[in-house]
């Protein structure tokens, strides 16, 4: 199926911005439960251009855009009745081709149960040295790689297919409201076979042979009182941030708090959430890093007490900062509603720009986009009304 | 036969009513995919099921047993669930 759009503006060629220096503009791309939206603005980020909505009524999980060149897109969608699948646009969403061969699981193998991907829920473009390459993380758990930039997707035996792996991910009916996710799937930017990714539930896993093989990467963690912490199972990261200027550090929020890790060094997550405000807690879904500065890192704090509203407790947002890498925090709430505003921010809804001073995006559930400038110490809207956001990704185009 | 595609797959057909082939669901489904490229995969799932809230009738009887024998003169509706709000 092809789809096209109707751009607000001509967009003309354009190669990925890699560092601050060679960008003249950014496009921040919003995925929600009904569409996709691009926002576009230059340098200033004054004044934003709205383009879409694209796809109407197909849930986008995620939408990516390739720093390799700058103007592949990719879209994880489906719609409330039909199943998923994955839409591709090499001319930065002007139009759009459908995938040939989207996600989908092999056949029974090993005795365990034929499983159907609900949905895809997360995109990462591979390593810079394999263009094509992009990994795919989805509902219920699987992980999956393309090399022809998304065009057809193969599962990964060694995680999808085996039966340690589907034990620590229980059935699709043992998940969450939403449905059981593989997320953070990361690409080591020095190593190209060292990937990692985690599952909501089951664990932080890694493997430097290129997905062949998989050690676990859970000591440190923490899971629910009383639960067996040795037991995956009960381990829900809910998303894994790689430092792009020291990709040795780790920062994780976790359905149990915030950690970090460090290599080398004995490869243990240490938990830097203890350092928040007790009244707030450490409790979220996004996490966020620096793209210079691997000491600073931003969380949007949720309400993880009682059943677990996932709210903006006391219903007053604030994002909370580390400049040094969790030994204490900062809030972070100049211009956000001071009451009376019970946000929920999903895992893939915040993310930091690349730019010399840079600002945070973020999204909430209520359909509005906000950027805080100056590293979020000011907060200001850019979009109201979108429908449930559930993933802001900004990218710098040249 | 005839077979009737609900709105949200005329982005692959471009049209409500087609022709297709089969001597069972499961084969006109791939006969389908044939002529438009990717429409199976958003009724039918990697290990052979319909998915849950699509729904398919053979000459006005509802089945999810994609194993069903068709006749060429069958007339097929394939249905998006009808329910919520």
């Amino acid at each position: 199926m092809s789809q096209s759009a109707a751009p607000t503006r001509t967009l003309k060629k354009a190669i990925a911005g890699r560092d601050a220096s060679t960008a003249s503009r950014l496009v921040v791309m919003v995925a929600t439960r009904k569409g996709a939206w691009l926002f576009h603005a230059d340098l200033k980020r004054r004044t934003w251009t709205t383009e879409g909505p694209h796809f109407l009524g197909h849930t986008i999980s995620h939408l990516r855009l390739d720093p390799r060149d700058g103007r592949t897109l990719l879209a994880a969608a489906k719609t409330g009745h039909l199943g998923p699948t994955i839409f591709r646009s090499t001319n930065l969403g002007k139009t759009w081709k459908e995938a040939q061969q989207p996600p989908a699981f092999a056949k029974p193998a090993n005795d365990l149960p034929g499983r159907s991907v609900d949905h895809t829920f997360w995109l990462t473009p591979g390593h810079a040295s394999e263009p094509g390459s992009w990994y795919a993380g989805t509902s219920p758990q699987g992980l999956f790689h393309s090399k022809d930039g998304g065009v057809n997707w193969v599962p990964l035996p060694s995680v999808n297919d085996n039966a340690q792996f589907r034990e620590w991910m229980g059935s699709a009916q043992d998940g969450t409201p939403d449905g059981p996710k593989l997320h953070s799937i990361i690409v080591d930017p020095r190593d190209a076979a060292h990937l990692l990714f985690a599952m909501s539930s089951g664990g932080v896993h890694e493997s430097f042979d290129s997905g062949l093989s998989w050690a676990t990467l859970t000591e440190g963690m923490e899971v629910v009182g009383g639960l067996d912490a040795s037991i995956l199972t009960f381990h829900d990261p809910h998303c894994v941030r790689m430092c792009p200027s020291e990709p040795g550090r780790l920062y994780q929020q976790n359905h149990c708090g915030i950690y970090r890790l460090d290599r080398p060094g004995g490869g243990t997550w240490q938990r830097i959430g203890r350092k928040m405000p007790r009244r707030v807690g450490d409790i979220g879904f996004p996490m966020v890093v620096h793209p210079r500065d691997a000491d600073a890192a931003w969380v949007f704090p949720m309400d993880g007490t009682d059943v677990w509203p996932r709210t903006s407790p006391g219903g007053h947002p604030a994002a909370y900062v580390t400049r040094n890498a969790g030994k204490s925090w900062q809030r972070l709430d100049e211009g956000l509603p001071a009451s009376q505003a019970w946000w929920t921010v999903k895992r893939q809804a915040m993310t930091a720009d690349a730019q010399p001073v840079p600002a945070l995006y973020l999204g909430t559930t209520s359909g509005e986009l906000w950027i805080g400038r100056d590293e979020g110490a000011r907060w200001s809207n850019i979009a109201r009304h979108l429908p449930e956001i559930y993933a802001v990704e900004v990218a710098q185009l040249a | 036969m005839q077979v009737l595609i609900p709105g949200a797959l005329r982005s692959y057909t471009h049209k409500s009513l087609i022709d297709a082939e089969g001597d069972s669901l499961l084969e006109l489904f791939a006969d389908l995919d044939r002529r438009y490229p990717g429409l199976r995969f958003r009724v039918v799932d990697e290990q052979d099921r319909l998915r849950p809230n699509m729904r398919v009738f053979v000459n006005g009887l509802g089945t999810r047993d994609l194993d069903h024998g068709l006749q060429s003169n069958d007339f097929v509706a394939i249905v998006q669930a009808l329910s919520g709000g």
